[in-house]
């Protein structure tokens, strides 16, 4: 059995406010998650449940409380450098153009800058931006943004691609295409994706395996769901399968406690 | 007509002009011996010894450009000091702010000092300067210093905070050593922060030099200025002034040009084109 790209082993993560430590705040408890190699695992919960806490936490960016990060089996310490981490909020350096900001990841890495802008112009193509190469961040529209930001993580061949609601700002028809897009060069190249989303059904069309995290504080995956959808997929007709609508059915029976507890909490946390 | 004439985009440098010459000429009639009945003062040449008469003062400055000659030197002097106070103060802001945006505890070791030195007059460290340093150039390139120095170093602080930490991260993750950081991400972003510093830096280095070629030098429009007040000769120090003004102009453009060029990623307000 080959070791699991990414493997989250009981970690929690508590926050400390600066004003002491009794402010405490635990945003996950306890979750253990795996990621093979190659496959693309979706982890959908209520708003405000941590699902970027856990992200942060396999990037590296993030040291767990409690718990180990594995990573191909080794541990982690600092940053992961095997993976490439898709934000949700935009994240391009204003200062570079298109092309600079793809090119950005090879040239901190050391690679010349002509095979540098030749691999980037290749990316830029693939994402459909070529002739956008030169334009600046906010020359861009946020679904072209959005691509830059793909084509800036991909291009740097990660083993494991950490995604975090990267769509969550487009609208719909912007967002299936990309959808697809992602799913195209996925199908293509077989990373591990660790794909952070609140939409269930962008987490089933998706993905091999559907992880459910219960409402925050301390939040824990309460469910999993294997995927058994055909590939590859279209994004937008399996919506129609009625094994999607099924899945979907059983999911959401157990995502919406969750909802409802964490809609709930926010509310009396603002009463 | 009016609709030609109208204050619009096209018309703005007329009516800047407009401007000027509306300034210059009242100031001509309200001086000008004999030319109104005095209303404020008790005798006709008072508002021109007060005041000083623009024709007068033209003509001053057209003798020492084309006639004599002789303001090159003292402009030249004055220039460099303010270059070289504005090129050192920009620099050692830039490093010093840098250098403690990025160590916090640095920052918080030195946090009262650097407040306690801003909020000093510094001005007042001329004299002790011109004993330190001499009456030559370098005294007064030390006071422009003191006084970029805080302007510069308190925007890059503040840029360099502002860093966006979502840029930060993907920086990182993206594979940025430190050094690359430095370089790609905290200096880019605190740019514009030292660019609408500067503007207000050239204009505090040229305060320095003035000040300090007026409080003891022997060469440098300040010193003009101080000679000339010394046997109230009012219309030379008008002059002194204006020079002064329009360098100072001419500096802050080129602080712009500068900006520009560097600052094309930011976005423009209604940046269209009509085709």
């Amino acid at each position: 059995m080959s070791v699991a790209a990414l493997e989250l082993e009981g970690v929690s993560c508590t926050f400390v406010a600066h004003e002491g430590a009794a402010q405490r705040y635990t945003a996950v408890r306890d979750v253990s998650l795996v990621v093979e190699a190659g496959e693309f695992v979706s982890v959908v919960g209520p708003t405000g449940c941590g699902k970027s806490t856990l992200l942060n936490m396999a990037a590296g960016l993030l040291a767990p409380s409690t718990g180990q990060v594995r990573v191909f089996g080794e541990p982690l310490a600092g940053l992961n450098r095997r993976a490439g981490y898709m934000f949700q909020a935009e994240s391009l350096m204003p200062w570079r153009t298109a092309l600079g900001n793809v090119m950005a990841g090879l040239s901190f890495r050391g690679m010349a800058d002509d095979a540098a802008r030749a691999l980037a112009t290749e990316w830029l193509q693939r994402v459909g931006l070529a002739a956008f190469a030169d334009r600046y961040p906010h020359q861009l529209s946020g679904g072209m943004r959005k691509r830059v930001s793909l084509a800036q993580t991909l291009v740097l061949d990660p083993d494991i691609i950490l995604m975090d609601e990267p769509f969550s700002a487009l609208d719909v028809q912007t967002r299936q295409l990309m959808e697809n897009e992602v799913l195209a060069l996925w199908s293509e190249k077989k990373k591990a994706v660790l794909f952070i989303t609140h939409d269930l059904d962008e987490a089933i069309a998706m993905s091999d395996r559907v992880v459910i995290l219960s409402a925050g504080p301390a939040s824990h995956p309460i469910g999993e769901f294997r995927i058994d959808l055909e590939r590859p997929r279209d994004v937008a007709e399996v919506r129609t399968a009625p094994r999607f609508v099924e899945l979907h059915k059983a999911i959401w029976d157990v995502l919406r406690e969750e909802v409802l507890a964490g809609y709930k909490q926010q509310l009396s946390k603002a009463a | 007509m009016w609709r030609f004439l109208r204050p619009s985009r096209r018309t703005l440098r007329a009516w800047q002009l407009v401007v000027l010459v509306v300034i210059f000429g009242l100031w001509h009639l309200l001086t000008v011996p004999g030319l109104l009945p005095h209303f404020l003062f008790s005798d006709d040449n008072q508002a021109a010894f007060f005041f000083g008469e623009p024709l007068k003062i033209f003509d001053r400055i057209r003798h020492w450009f084309f006639i004599d000659g002789d303001i090159y030197r003292h402009l030249g002097v004055t220039l460099l000091e303010t270059v070289l106070a504005f090129g050192i103060g920009t620099a050692l802001g830039l490093g010093t702010g840098l250098w403690l945006a990025l160590s916090p505890l640095a920052a918080a070791i030195f946090d009262p000092y650097i407040k306690a030195m801003n909020a000093m007059p510094r001005v007042i460290l001329a004299p002790i300067f011109a004993v330190w340093f001499g009456l030559g150039v370098a005294s007064k390139v030390a006071l422009g210093v003191t006084l970029v120095f805080f302007v510069v170093f308190f925007n890059v602080y503040q840029g360099v905070k502002e860093v966006s930490p979502v840029i930060l991260a993907n920086a990182r993750m993206l594979g940025a050593s430190r050094r690359q950081l430095l370089r790609h991400v905290y200096l880019p972003s605190a740019t514009s922060w030292v660019f609408s510093s500067l503007h207000t830096s050239v204009g505090l280095a040229f305060v320095g030099a003035v000040v300090g070629e007026y409080l003891g030098s022997s060469q440098g429009v300040g010193y003009l200025i101080l000679q000339a007040e010394g046997s109230f000769d009012i219309n030379t120090v008008m002059a002194g002034i204006l020079v002064l003004t329009v360098f100072a102009l001419v500096l802050d453009a080129l602080v712009g040009r500068v900006e520009k060029s560097l600052m094309k990623w930011q976005p423009q307000a209604g940046e269209s084109e009509r085709l």
